[in-house]
């Protein structure tokens, strides 16, 4: 399958990110077709086009949207979710990065649709780059009119804000990110109120991801068919696939949703010279990791839930025989253990005592019972934590140890920095680049 | 107005019920006798689901669900840990998650014995502990406050005190800080836990996180023995329990009275109880020849007594304060009228006046159970004259608060300025000084237009003459219910069995008249400071003093007999709130030879060959007419203000005394002008100033007080560097300095 570059066409622009290099080829063209057509009617095509979320639970864009009561007489809001901070997923902060202005328009088309006069992009703060980028392209958009009062004469006002996080990865949970947004402490909230009836200050709201949004302007233009012409049917249009790990070529690719993992090593480079892929992951840390017999697999969302994975933000890595698995693993729910924010008992002290089990194995300590012990730890927070970011610590362990088991009872005895030389798996260990 | 519930059919673990709508499945396991376990639910606070301790099977749904954050709806199936494997699991799970990280110091834990994280770990969790790791801890504790200290390592992060102070209280000065396994209650590195109500985090801590200077190490549950009580420091009439270990009352908490304190009260009737063992009279005295009081016994001292009244007789003033019980109360009318055949009665230790002799006898007295706490709580606007609920009757702060939060009641107040309370409960100011108040009230009819509004009056109404009289014409021209609230636990009682003088001399007249026609005194619950007037001149005058009292005061030290009497918790009795609502106590403490003011009465009477007969005072009596009472103010000249002033909840107030961890949590003595009145007293804001009056002085700092009343000066009625005792309406001079 070949790439098709839509989100990332002009890219290598040296102006890629300025409002003229946006509108030379084609941008803030659409907003003007969504203005002519009506809210309503942005809603029926966004649904129709079969638009899933890209932020990674792939929920249905326009049944989101349609969500947001109309013409209640409250304010709307509409927040663009650019937290981007899972494990391995790299997408949005480039796309923010190469062409703000498609995110811009986006905004000014899905704003307009669910009758939001005020839009937020909440944006992790650790790329204070990206924070400069996005709000010099909101200023251009300012002064193009193409935000603020009465837009190109439409009558419908928007003023976009640029927020930036401080660094928390369940601001990335819509709940969690509108609290933070208010100026709390970044915590889910209890649900319902969904934040379609309650969201941002008791507000109708609608939170969406970046690349989602970004796919608005397209659509519009090009309409639904030639959407649906990508992908499958149940995961219909194109991806940014940012591939890691240990491949030759790291970056993004974007291609159809369905392409194969294969497929996307292969424009990748191939998994780097002399190696060979002992397991990944579709879509950042939290989706359990498969190993190079599913390579094959379509990467769409209903194959990768067969093959017992999720396609998650779509942020394949790779990982090749030189990595060890236990090290990995530990590193991820070191992650999810300094990422909890606190608010439920699960999540807050599971990850505590499963990252400390996995520091002991990846020293080479602890038992083989250690390991059944930790499956049923993450069994005592799946499903049961306040939000999905318990589910998603819980994870990682079960399927790596499924699949990688002799290494884990091997760790009981021998460190892993032992079995597998750190340095091995490093960029600079024989990598080509 | 009918109100229709809406029901519906739910199955709790094979059982069938009817429910209104809207009930979260752990109530309705409750109402079935299932206590399903929890940590973070509290029926009075918000649900955050966040200890996940209540997980239960809902059927249908593939996740256990939690049981405190979900309403019930038709047709629900819920499973608890009886019948679902599944919630049983997942419980055990999140029991094991809770133990990991908490110390094992239940043997030196005030929580050990009476904790929810200890019982539930008993029946839904493991015997022994998987988690061989390291706990996380914290040094310990810290202060969240001078009296509530926090142990962090045994908190679960259940978020009940935080959720209190936020939406129960008001005072948000407890969060939740750092994430994961570090989150921590805490607050801020310059504001400590500044709330009135603080003690009730405590309370309703289900570890043994918070814990309080007065208490932390002093007793073990299992060795507390418990008497329902009811609270002696307010009108507002708690529910308390008072826990004693071999005789000494080692802590109090607030009991459930849902008509009245729901489960909360406040820290002064959490924590203000040492006075109960210091200080105390223990034997009568008697002065001698050489005029020293000295020890007496019993059948002496109530000779002496009785020979003193019998010469005063029917010239004999009685003031009774209002610590005394409703049982205490009908002694003392009836020992005052029957017995000594004097009409000289008043229960009030305070500035009164004529129009709220009337205006009582009228509009309060023998009323009944009225207006009460459920009216305040579902009235469309209440308007409040006199008082400021959060200091002076702080239960009827948190009512109104929760009123005024359900945007169902909107809250004015006539008061010189906004107060931090008033703040609280989303409340109108309409900003009067103590002589714009009369003018303030007729022009607050407009807010009252709605049935079911209240007027809610304080005892300090009574230093404005003519405000009583304006708050009955208000309540006539808009059917607005009227609620006195006074300050005392025994006003209303006192009021209720006819300590009021309608046919006789009030307590200013008492005083005045003291030596001349009033020869002689008979004193209960009152302190020099109290009245307004000079009343240690007026024992000195008088002929022959006698002094009932609990405690050495001011009063005892001059009086001719002093007779000790019980304690509210050597005593069972009866306090009547302000509502009109008997709250009854037992004795918490009790100590051979204890009398209560009536036991004492009782023996004076016999001792006088009578006997006290209580009857209905109000019954027969003819009520005096209510006038406003005229009085031309005093000019205000250069230098000085119109005072404006109240106590503070703690203060200097006798009643709080040994109490030093309390006491470090009352609110600083400040004095309040309104820009306008700084300028022209040259006042600058945060500098010192001084209010000077009648011999008495409040030096402290000067706030500036947006939207406050010009001409008036504001200070705290008797708190440290502040205590000039004087009412209202006192003309004062204002100067800048310590001078």
């Amino acid at each position: 399958m070949t790439l098709t570059p839509v989100l990332t066409a002009h890219w290598d622009d040296k102006d890629s990110y300025t409002i003229g290099g946006y509108m030379r080829h084609g941008g803030y063209t659409a907003f003007k077709k969504a203005f002519a057509q009506g809210p309503d009617d942005i809603i029926s095509l966004v649904k129709d086009s079969g638009l899933r979320g890209r932020g990674g639970a792939g929920f249905p864009t326009g049944l989101k949207w349609s969500f947001v009561p109309q013409n209640d007489g409250k304010p709307h809001y509409l927040v663009v979710n650019a937290d981007e901070s899972e494990p391995g997923a790299c997408k949005d902060i480039p796309l923010m990065l190469a062409n703000p202005h498609a995110l811009i328009e986006g905004i000014i088309i899905a704003s307009f649709a669910m009758r939001a006069n005020h839009a937020f992009i909440y944006l992790r703060g650790e790329v204070p780059h990206v924070f400069r980028r996005v709000n010099a392209a909101i200023r251009e958009a300012y002064t193009a009119g193409y935000l603020g009062k009465n837009i190109m004469g439409s009558g419908f006002n928007l003023d976009v804000v640029l927020h930036a996080g401080a660094g928390a990865y369940i601001c990335g949970e819509e709940t969690a990110l509108l609290d933070s947004l208010e100026g709390r402490r970044g915590q889910p909230r209890l649900k319902p109120p969904f934040p379609a009836v309650a969201g941002l200050y008791a507000s109708p709201s609608c939170v969406n991801n970046v690349e989602t949004i970004a796919n608005i302007p397209h659509i519009v233009n090009n309409g639904v068919d030639w959407f649906r012409s990508f992908g499958t049917e149940k995961s219909p249009g194109f991806k940014l696939f940012a591939v890691s790990g240990h491949v030759n070529r790291p970056g993004i690719y974007e291609a159809p949703l369905g392409i194969t993992m294969r497929e996307l090593l292969e424009h990748a480079g191939g998994v780097r010279n002399g190696h060979s892929v002992k397991f990944w992951l579709p879509g950042g840390s939290s989706v359990p990791m498969l190993t190079p017999d599913l390579l094959d697999t379509p990467l769409t969302y209903e194959d990768i839930a067969a093959a017992g994975s999720m396609l998650g933000t779509g942020t394949p890595m790779v990982f090749d025989e030189t990595t060890s698995v236990v090290r990995a693993v530990a590193g991820w729910l070191a992650f999810y253990k300094h990422e909890s924010c606190g608010k439920c008992t699960p999540c807050r002290e599971g990850t505590y005592w499963i990252s400390d089990l996995l520091h002991r194995l990846e020293e080479g300590h602890g038992t083989e019972s250690d390991l059944e012990k930790v499956v049923e730890l993450c069994g005592q927070i799946a499903g049961r934590s306040f939000c999905a970011l318990g589910d998603a610590a819980a994870t990682p362990f079960p399927a790596a140890l499924k699949h990688f088991r002799d290494e884990f009872v091997q760790a009981t005895t021998t460190p892993a920095n032992d079995t597998f030389n750190p340095l091995a798996a490093t960029v600079f260990a024989g990598a080509t680049r | 107005m009918t109100v229709t519930t809406q029901t519906v059919n739910v199955t709790v673990d094979g059982v069938a019920v009817e429910v209104p709508a809207g009930t979260l499945i752990i109530r309705v396991a409750e109402m079935l006798g299932t206590a399903i376990p929890r940590f973070c639910d509290h029926p009075l606070l918000s649900p955050v689901a966040a200890c996940r301790m209540c997980l239960v099977e809902i059927e249908g749904q593939g996740k256990p669900q939690p049981a405190c954050a979900i309403p019930v709806a038709e047709g629900m199936v819920v499973k608890t840990q009886h019948t679902s494997e599944m919630a049983q699991k997942a419980q055990a799970g999140v029991m094991e998650f809770l133990l990991i990280n908490h110390p094992l110091d239940c043997p030196i834990c005030d929580k050990g014995g009476e904790c929810p994280l200890q019982n539930q770990a008993m029946t839904s969790g493991r015997g022994d502990s998987r988690f061989d790791g390291t706990k996380r801890t914290f040094p310990k504790p810290i202060n969240v406050s001078a009296q509530v200290l926090l142990d962090r390592e045994r908190c679960v992060s259940c978020a009940r005190c935080t959720r209190f102070a936020e939406q129960i209280a008001g005072d948000h000065f407890i969060d939740l800080l750092e994430r994961g396994a570090k989150q921590q209650v805490g607050i801020s590195a310059d504001q400590p836990f500044d709330s009135y109500f603080s003690g009730n985090t405590i309370q309703i801590c289900p570890v043994g996180a918070l814990t309080s200077a007065k208490y932390r190490f002093r007793s073990r549950p299992f060795d507390l023995v418990s008497t329902p009580s009811a609270c002696e420091h307010c009108a507002s009439g708690c529910s308390l329990r008072t826990d004693v270990r071999r005789g000494t009352v080692m802590r109090r908490l607030a009991w459930d009275s849902p008509e009245v304190n729901e489960e909360w009260n406040c820290d002064k009737g959490r924590f203000a109880f040492p006075y109960l063992r210091e200080g105390r009279l223990t034997t009568p005295l008697v002065r001698d020849e050489d005029g020293n009081l000295v020890p007496a016994s019993w059948p002496e001292a109530l000779r002496v007594v009785a020979a003193g009244l019998k010469a005063t007789g029917r010239q004999t003033g009685v003031l009774t304060g209002g610590r005394i019980t409703l049982e205490d109360a009908l002694a003392y009318n009836s020992f005052a009228r029957d017995v000594l055949g004097t009409s000289d009665v008043d229960f009030r230790a305070r500035a009164v006046s004529a129009e709220e002799t009337a205006f009582l006898a009228h509009h309060v007295a023998g009323r009944g159970l009225d207006v009460t706490y459920g009216d305040l709580e579902t009235a469309p606007a209440v308007l409040l004259v006199g008082i400021d609920p959060e200091d002076e009757s702080p239960i009827v702060f948190l009512r109104l608060r929760k009123a005024a939060l359900s945007r169902r009641t909107k809250v004015f107040s006539v008061a010189p300025y906004t107060t931090a309370g008033l703040a609280k409960m989303k409340g109108t100011l309409l900003a009067a000084g103590p002589r714009e108040e009369v003018a303030a009230v007729h022009g607050a009819s407009v807010h009252l237009t709605e049935p079911g509004s209240v007027i809610v009056v304080g005892e300090r109404a009574a230093t404005t003459p003519g405000l009583l009289k304006a708050v009955t014409e208000l309540a006539a021209t808009t059917q607005a219910r009227i609620a006195w609230i006074p300050r005392r636990a025994g006003d209303r009682g006192a009021l209720d069995a006819g300590l009021l003088p309608v046919n006789g001399r009030d307590t200013s007249a008492i005083v005045a008249d003291a030596g001349t026609q009033v020869k002689g005194l008979v004193i209960a619950g009152v302190s020099a400071n109290d009245v307004d007037g000079d009343l240690v001149a007026a024992v000195q005058r008088a002929q022959f003093v006698v002094s009932l009292e609990t405690r050495h005061t001011d009063i005892t030290a001059i009086a001719d007999v002093v007779l000790p009497v019980a304690v509210v918790t050597e005593k069972a009795g009866t306090f009547r709130n302000w509502e009109g609502r008997d709250r009854s106590f037992k004795v918490a403490t009790p100590v051979a030879g204890s009398m209560s003011d009536a036991d004492v009465l009782g023996e004076i009477a016999r001792e006088l060959g009578s006997e006290l007969k209580p009857n209905d005072f109000w019954s027969s009596v003819a009520k005096p007419e209510l006038v406003a009472t005229h009085t031309s103010a005093p000019s205000v000249g250069a230098g000085q203000a119109v005072l404006s002033s109240w106590h503070h909840l703690l203060d200097l107030g006798t009643l709080q005394e040994g109490e030093p961890y309390l006491a470090a949590t009352s609110r600083v003595a400040v004095i309040r002008v309104s820009p306008n009145t700084a300028r022209q007293l040259n006042l600058t804001d945060g500098a010192t100033a001084t209010v000077e009056c009648c011999g008495l002085k409040a030096v402290a700092p000067v706030i500036e007080t947006a939207g406050m009343a010009d001409g008036v000066v504001w200070v705290p009625a008797n708190s440290e560097g502040a205590a000039l005792n004087l009412p209202s309406g006192t003309v004062v001079n204002v100067s800048g300095g310590a001078s």
